[in-house]
C-alpha cells in the first residue's frame, strides 16, 4: 500500500505544498551488517581533533561579558546546627555581585561539603575572598562517617527524625526454604566483604554558565541531560519557561549529571541577583565533596552448593551506606547473574554524614558483581572446581556462555592456578573472572530532524548530548549509510534543547533511543528525495533507487539518473526537512546485554603490590554503530574498573567527619601506568593472548539480535570481580574489602599465613 | 588563594632580606608545585612571594671527578636526564624520575622538592588545626585516625612523614647541603642533619629558619660505589613514597661489604638512617639470611600506629631488595 506525505514541491518555478505517494517499503532495518559501509565500522569520532586541540567548548570554556564566577561556601562540619549566618562582610567587597544564603539560621548540615551559602562575584579570586568573609556560626553534633558504625543504634543520628537508629529502607526478598538448603549442602562458603563508596571523578566538575535576556535563560551546561536540566530550571523557584541549554561538549557524567542541581540552581538566581551571566563550575576539592557518590555496600554472603557444584542456596544481607541521602539496593535479589536455587537477601539502607548518592555509571552492579563474583570462587575452590565450571554448571544463557569461553581463550585461562595460591616465588600471577548484566535498551524520547538544502548540504539536529561516547559519528553514520553518502557529507548539531525533546543519557539507553529516530529521519529525507528524483526523471517515484554515491536512478538503468546535487537543486528554496520518530522504529533496538570480564594479575607477595598484565573484555551491544567507540566504551570501562579494583578509596575521618581526600592526588584513580600495558585490537577469529603478553583487549562481540543496544555501563561491571579474582587466584586469599591496595593485601596475606 | 605581592629576587640577599623574619607574611618560591597547592589549599597565607629563580647562578650543574654540585634551581628533570647523574649517583637520577609526572618533574626544582612540606592529610586540610600548624595535637598519632601513609619511625610528636624522594637519595649519597645562613652567611651541612625531627620544631621538617635560603647541593665522588633508590608507591603513575629505601655501597670485588649507607624514606619525619644496619653488613658478604637480618635491624624501633602496620614488613623487603641492588648491582629474583 502506498502511502501519502505532504511535501513541498516546486512547479513552473512556483513552490507549493502537495502530498505525494511514496511506495510503502518494507519497515525500516539495519540491513544486512555485511553489506554496512559505514556502520559497524571503526570510525574515528569528529569531534576527536577539537577535543585535542581545544577547539571544542566545553561549559567550562564559556566567556561572556561581565560573566561574574559562583561559588558555594561548603560546611567544615559533618554534622552541625547553623545557629547563625551573616552575609553583610561578604556584600561589601568590592567585585561581589550577589550573595546568597542557602541554610538559613537553625539549618542542619549533615556532611562536609553541603552548600551553606553562595556568592557571584567578578573573578573567580574576590569569589573566594567573599566566601570566606561570609560568618556561619555552627554549633557541631555529633556525626557518624562509617557505615559499620552508622548502624549501631547508639550511633549519632543522621537525620534527627529517624526512629531506631540509621538503618532505613529494611527489605527482605526470599525464595524458597534457606535454612534447609543449606543443611543439605557439600559446601559453605560464608563471609563479609566491602565494596567501597566511590566518587564519580568526571573530569569536567559539575556546573553551567547561564545569562538572563529579559525572561529568557540560557545554559551552558556540563550535563547527560539537556532537557532535564531545561525542566529543572521552568520548574524551580525563580526559574522561567523560557530555558535554552547548550552542551556542545562535556567532559564526563557517569550518572551524576542529570539535572540543574545545586550549581545551576544557584547560577541562575545568583545572575538574577547580579544582573550579569555567571558561571559557577566547581573547582576539583569541590566536585569530590560535591553531594554525589557511588554509595558502598558492606555486604555478609552464604553460598551453598552441592558436590557437582549446583547452587544449592543464597543468604545475603547488605548495609549500603546511603550517606545523607539514599543508597541503591545491589544483590536485593541474592544473587548476581548466577541464580540459586533457594535464596533470601535481607537489605538495610543505612544513613551517614556523607554526603549523598547519585547513580555511578551501572549503579549497584560492580558492587553486586565483586562481591557475588568473590564468593562464587571462594565457593569453587571449597569444591575444587574450575570458576567458570561453576558458573556454567548453574547457567546455561548461550550468548553469555559464548562470551565467557571467549573471554577464556584469549586470556588463556587454562594458565591460571588450579588452586588458588598454588604458584610458588613471591611474584604470584593469577587470573579471574567476572560478569555483567545489563538492558541498554531505549525508549521513545530524543528526535532526530534532517534538514537538506538546495546545495546538497545535510544538517542533523537533535537535543542528544554526547556524553562522551561519540554521537555524533552515529548521528552522522546512520544518515549518511542510508543516503549513500560519506561521514564526512552529514553535518551533525546535538546538545542544544531548541532541537526538540531530548534523552537522559544514562542507563546505556541513548543509542538504543536516538540511533532509531536518527534512522527513521533518514528514511523520510529517502522518501521525499526518491519522489523528487522521480518527478525530475519523470518516472514513478517506485521506479526510482538510490545507490551508493547518493546517485538516483531508474531501477535497472543506471545511466538514466540524477546525482545528489541535481536532486537537491530541484528543491525549493527551504529545501526540505524530515523528523524521524523512534516509535516507527522501535523493532531496530533491543533490550538486555550480557557482558565478561578477564583479568590477570601479578601480585609481590612481599610488598602486596598487584600489577595488571591483561584485562580482556567481552561485550555485546547488539548492532554494533561504530565498532571503534564500542570498543572505547569497553576499554574505559576496564580503565575505570581497575583504579575501583586497587586505588579509588575516599577517606572519611572518624575524628573530624572530613573527607580526607578531596582531590586527585590522594583519590588515586587509574593512571597511564595502572592501565594494564597496551591496548591490542582484536578480530575475529581472536586470538589467545601469549603468556607474557601485556594488553587490554576490548571485544565487541556481533550479538545476533542484529538490533542496538546500549554498551556504556555493561563494560565496567565485571572489571573489578575479574581483578579481585585474579588477585585471589594469585594468593589464596581474598581482599575481602575493596579495594585492593598494598596494605590490604598484605593483610590478607597475613591473615593467610596465620591460619595455615 | 590569597592574594599576596610577587617579588622578583635580584640576588640572594635581596631575596633573604624580602622574606624578613616573618614566616606568616612572606615565602620563597621556586618551582611553585608544591607552594601553590599550598596557598590555593590556604594552608598557608603569605602576603608576599619572594621568586628565587630569578637569582642567577642558582640552576648550575656540575660534574667532576670530585663530585656533583647541583644548585637549588636544577629542575628534577634535568637530574632525570642526565646521564652522568646515571651513571655515578644512580640513587638521585631514580629518586628524580620517580617524582609525581613529567609535568611536575619538569617545573620542580631539587630545592624545592628537598624544601616541601607534609603530605599528611590532616596537614593538608586547611580546617584541621594540627601540631605542625601550631594546634595541640598530631590527629595522626589517635587510634582512630586515618594513618595508613604516616610515621613508623621517628614519630612524635608530629606523625608526618618526610615526603622528598630526593632527600632520601641525598642521605644515603652522603650529600651536603648549603645555604645562606639569616646573617648573609653561608653554611654547610650534611644532608643528614639538615632534616630535623618533630622533636625539635614539630613545625619545620628542616634546619632552614625563615628567611634562610638553601643554594647548593653537593655530591662527593666516592670510587667504587654504586647506589640505588627503591620507591614504592601505591599508584605508579604518580605517588609520594609509602616506603622507599635508599642505598650506596662499596663492594669488594669478591662481594664483601666495604662501606654501606642505608637509608629510609616515607617511614619517619626525616630520612632514616640505619646504623646498626649498616655496621652489621660493613666486612661481610651477602646471604639471605644477612639480608634478613640487616632488614630487621633497619627497622628496629619502630612503632607502628594504628592502621600502618604494613609498612614494617613493606620496608623491610624494600631494604633487602635495595641493598642487594647496591651491593651486587643485580635486582634480587
Ligand atoms: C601531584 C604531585 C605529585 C608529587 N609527587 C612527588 C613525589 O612523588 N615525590 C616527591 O618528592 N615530591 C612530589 N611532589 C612534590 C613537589 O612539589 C615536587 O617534588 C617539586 O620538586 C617541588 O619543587 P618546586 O621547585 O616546585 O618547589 P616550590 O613549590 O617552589 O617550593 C616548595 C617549598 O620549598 C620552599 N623552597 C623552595 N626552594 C627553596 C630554597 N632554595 N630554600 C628554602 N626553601 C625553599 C618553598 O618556600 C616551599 O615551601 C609532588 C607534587 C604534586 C603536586
Amino acid at each position: 500500500m502506498p502511502k501519502k506525505i505532504k511535501t513541498v514541491v516546486v512547479e513552473n518555478g512556483f513552490e507549493k505544498e502537495v502530498e505525494i505517494e511514496v511506495p510503502d517499503g518494507p519497515p525500516a532495518s539495519w540491513g544486512d551488517p555485511r553489506s554496512l559501509r559505514i556502520l559497524g565500522k571503526r570510525n574515528p569520532r569528529p569531534d576527536g581533533p577539537d577535543k585535542v586541540t581545544g577547539r571544542a567548548k566545553y561549559s567550562s570554556d564559556i566567556v561572556l561579558p561581565g560573566m561574574c564566577y559562583g561559588r558555594f561556601l561548603m560546611s567544615p562540619y559533618a554534622a552541625a546546627s547553623v545557629t547563625g549566618i551573616d552575609i553583610s562582610a561578604a556584600e561589601r567587597i568590592p567585585g561581589v555581585k550577589a550573595v546568597i544564603a542557602i541554610v538559613q539560621n537553625g539549618g542542619q548540615v549533615m556532611y562536609h561539603g553541603q552548600p551553606v551559602a553562595c556568592v557571584a562575584a567578578m573573578t573567580p579570586e574576590i569569589a573566594e575572598d567573599a566566601i570566606r568573609a561570609i560568618r556561619v556560626q555552627y554549633v557541631a553534633k555529633p556525626f557518624v562517617v562509617d557505615v559499620v558504625k552508622a548502624r549501631d543504634s547508639q550511633a549519632p543520628k543522621v537525620r534527627a527524625e529517624m526512629m531506631g537508629g540509621n538503618v532505613q529502607y529494611p527489605g527482605e526478598n526470599s525464595k524458597g526454604d534457606v535454612e534447609a538448603a543449606f543443611r543439605g549442602a557439600a559446601a559453605v562458603h560464608h563471609a563479609v566483604y566491602e565494596a567501597q563508596t566511590r566518587l564519580h571523578c568526571c573530569l569536567e566538575t559539575h556546573g553551567q554558565t547561564v545569562k538572563w535576556d529579559g525572561d529568557k535563560l540560557t545554559v551552558w551546561a556540563s550535563t547527560q541531560f539537556v532537557s532535564g536540566v531545561q525542566n529543572d530550571f521552568r520548574g524551580m523557584p525563580g526559574g522561567t519557561k523560557n530555558v535554552q541549554v547548550i552542551t556542545e561538549h562535556m567532559g564526563g557524567g557517569f550518572g551524576s549529571k542529570f539535572g540543574a542541581g545545586p550549581e545551576g540552581l544557584f547560577a541562575m538566581q545568583l545572575a538574577k541577583k547580579a544582573n550579569a551571566p555567571v558561571k559557577f563550575l566547581l573547582n576539583r576539592a569541590e566536585e569530590q565533596l560535591a553531594n554525589y557518590r557511588g554509595p558502598g555496600v558492606v555486604a555478609e554472603v552464604k553460598l551453598a552448593a552441592a558436590a557437582d557444584g549446583t547452587l544449592l542456596a543464597s543468604d545475603v544481607m547488605t548495609w549500603n551506606n546511603g550517606g545523607a541521602s539514599n543508597a541503591g539496593t545491589p544483590l536485593d535479589q541474592g544473587f548476581y547473574i548466577i541464580e540459586p536455587q533457594v535464596r533470601r537477601a535481607k537489605r538495610y539502607g543505612v544513613l551517614t554524614n556523607t554526603g549523598g548518592t547519585a547513580a555511578l555509571r551501572a549503579p549497584g552492579h560492580p558492587q553486586a558483581a565483586v562481591i557475588y563474583d568473590m564468593a562464587l570462587d571462594a565457593l569453587a575452590a571449597k569444591l575444587r572446581m574450575d570458576p567458570l565450571e561453576l558458573r556454567k554448571r548453574n547457567h546455561n544463557d548461550q550468548v553469555r556462555v559464548s562470551e565467557w569461553e571467549l573471554g577464556a581463550r584469549v586470556i588463556g585461562w587454562n594458565r591460571r592456578q588450579e588452586v588458588p595460591g598454588a604458584a610458588t616465588g613471591t611474584h604470584k600471577r593469577g587470573i579471574g573472572m567476572g560478569s555483567a548484566t545489563w538492558g541498554g535498551g531505549g525508549r521513545k524520547s530524543a528526535t532526530c530532524t534532517v534538514h537538506v538544502r538546495k546545495d546538497g548540504s545535510i544538517l542533523a539536529t537533535s537535543a542528544v548530548q554526547d556524553l562522551g561516547t561519540g554521537v555524533r559519528v552515529y548521528v552522522k553514520g546512520i544518515i549518511a549509510e542510508e543516503l549513500g553518502l560519506e561521514l564526512k557529507d552529514v553535518q551533525a548539531d546535538i546538545g542544544n534543547s531548541d532541537f526538540g525533546p531530548g534523552h537522559g543519557s544514562g542507563g546505556s539507553t541513548t543509542t538504543a533511543s536516538v540511533a532509531p529516530a536518527i534512522k527513521m529521519s533518514a528514511v523520510r529525507v529517502r522518501e521525499l528525495l526518491t519522489a523528487t528524483a522521480a518527478r525530475g526523471l519523470n518516472v514513478k517515484p517506485e521506479e526510482v533507487e538510490l545507490a551508493v554515491g547518493g546517485k538516483f536512478h531508474v531501477k535497472g538503468n543506471p545511466a538514466r539518473g540524477l546525482t545528489w546535487k541535481q536532486v537537491c537543486a530541484l528543491l525549493p528554496a527551504a529545501g526540505l526537512k524530515a523528523t524521524g520518530d523512534w516509535n516507527d522504529a522501535s523493532d531496530l533496538q533491543a533490550t538486555g546485554v550480557r557482558g565478561c570480564t578477564f583479568a590477570e594479575v601479578e601480585v609481590d607477595t612481599e610488598t602486596g603490590k598487584v600489577t595488571v598484565l591483561k584485562v580482556v573484555g567481552v561485550q555485546d551491544c547488539g548492532l554494533v554503530l561504530n565498532r571503534l567507540q564500542a570498543e572505547n566504551q569497553v576499554t574505559g570501562g576496564i580503565i575505570q574498573g581497575i583504579g575501583t579494583a586497587l586505588l579509588e578509596d575516599r577517606r572519611m575521618d572518624n575524628i573530624t567527619g572530613r573527607m580526607l581526600n578531596p582531590n586527585f592526588e590522594e583519590y588515586k584513580l587509574c593512571g597511564s601506568f595502572e592501565a594494564g600495558g597496551v591496548n591490542i585490537t582484536m578480530d575475529p577469529p581472536y586470538r589467545a593472548m601469549g603468556a607474557n603478553e601485556r594488553g587490554v583487549v576490548a571485544i565487541v562481540v556481533d550479538n545476533p539480535t542484529g538490533k542496538v543496544s546500549g554498551i556504556g555501563e555493561p563494560a565496567v561491571i565485571g572489571v573489578q570481580s575479574a581483578i579481585a579474582n585474579a588477585i585471589y587466584n594469585a594468593i589464596g586469599v581474598q581482599v575481602t574489602h575493596q579495594p585492593a591496595t598494598p596494605d590490604k593485601v598484605l593483610e590478607a596475606l597475613q591473615k593467610k599465613g596465620a591460619r595455615a | 588563594m590569597k592574594a599576596f605581592q610577587f617579588i622578583d629576587a635580584r640576588d640572594l640577599r635581596s631575596a633573604s632580606a624580602a622574606l624578613g623574619r616573618d614566616a606568616a607574611r612572606t615565602r620563597l618560591l621556586a618551582g611553585g608545585v608544591d607552594l601553590l597547592s599550598e596557598l590555593k589549599e590556604r594552608i598557608i597565607e603569605p602576603e608576599t612571594l619572594v621568586n628565587l629563580k630569578t637569582v642567577p647562578g642558582l640552576n648550575a650543574l656540575r660534574l667532576d671527578a670530585k663530585g656533583l654540585t647541583l644548585g637549588t634551581l636544577v629542575t628534577l628533570d634535568q637530574i632525570e636526564f642526565h646521564q652522568g647523574i646515571w651513571k655515578s649517583y644512580t640513587a638521585l637520577a631514580e629518586a628524580a624520575q620517580s617524582v609525581g609526572s613529567p609535568q611536575i618533574r619538569n617545573v620542580g626544582t631539587l630545592g624545592g622538592n628537598l624544601c616541601q612540606r607534609p603530605r599528611c592529610w590532616y596537614y593538608r586540610d586547611e580546617s584541621i588545626n594540627c601540631i605542625k600548624k601550631g594546634g595541640s595535637k598530631c590527629f595522626a598519632a589517635e587510634e582512630e585516625a586515618d594513618n595508613k601513609f604516616n610515621a613508623i619511625l621517628g614519630g612524635g610528636p608530629s606523625y608526618i612523614v618526610h615526603p622528598s624522594d630526593c632527600a632520601t637519595a641525598l642521605v644515603a649519597l652522603g650529600a651536603m647541603v648549603k645555604y645562606q645562613d639569616a646573617r648573609g652567611g653561608m653554611q654547610t651541612v650534611p644532608a643528614e642533619e639538615f632534616f630535623l625531627l618533630p622533636t625539635e620544631n614539630p613545625a619545620r621538617e628542616n634546619v632552614l629558619r625563615h628567611g634562610e635560603i638553601l643554594t647548593e647541593v653537593m655530591v662527593p665522588a666516592l670510587a667504587g660505589a654504586r647506589s640505588t633508590y627503591v620507591k614504592f608507591k601505591e599508584k605508579d603513575s604518580f605517588d609520594w613514597a609509602v616506603s622507599a629505601v635508599a642505598v650506596r655501597a662499596v663492594a669488594a670485588p669478591d662481594g664483601t661489604v666495604r662501606d654501606i649507607r642505608i637509608v629510609l624514606g616515607g617511614v619517619a619525619p626525616r630520612p632514616w638512617r640505619c646504623p646498626r644496619a649498616e655496621g652489621m653488613l660493613k666486612g661481610k658478604r651477602l646471604s639471605a639470611a644477612l639480608l634478613n637480618e640487616a632488614a630487621e635491624a633497619a627497622l628496629e624501633g619502630s612503632k607502628p600506629l594504628s592502621k600502618n602496620a604494613y609498612k614494617v614488613p613493606l620496608t623491610r623487603v624494600l631494604v633487602r631488595r635495595a641493598v642487594n641492588q647496591a651491593v651486587t648491582g643485580k635486582q634480587m629474583a
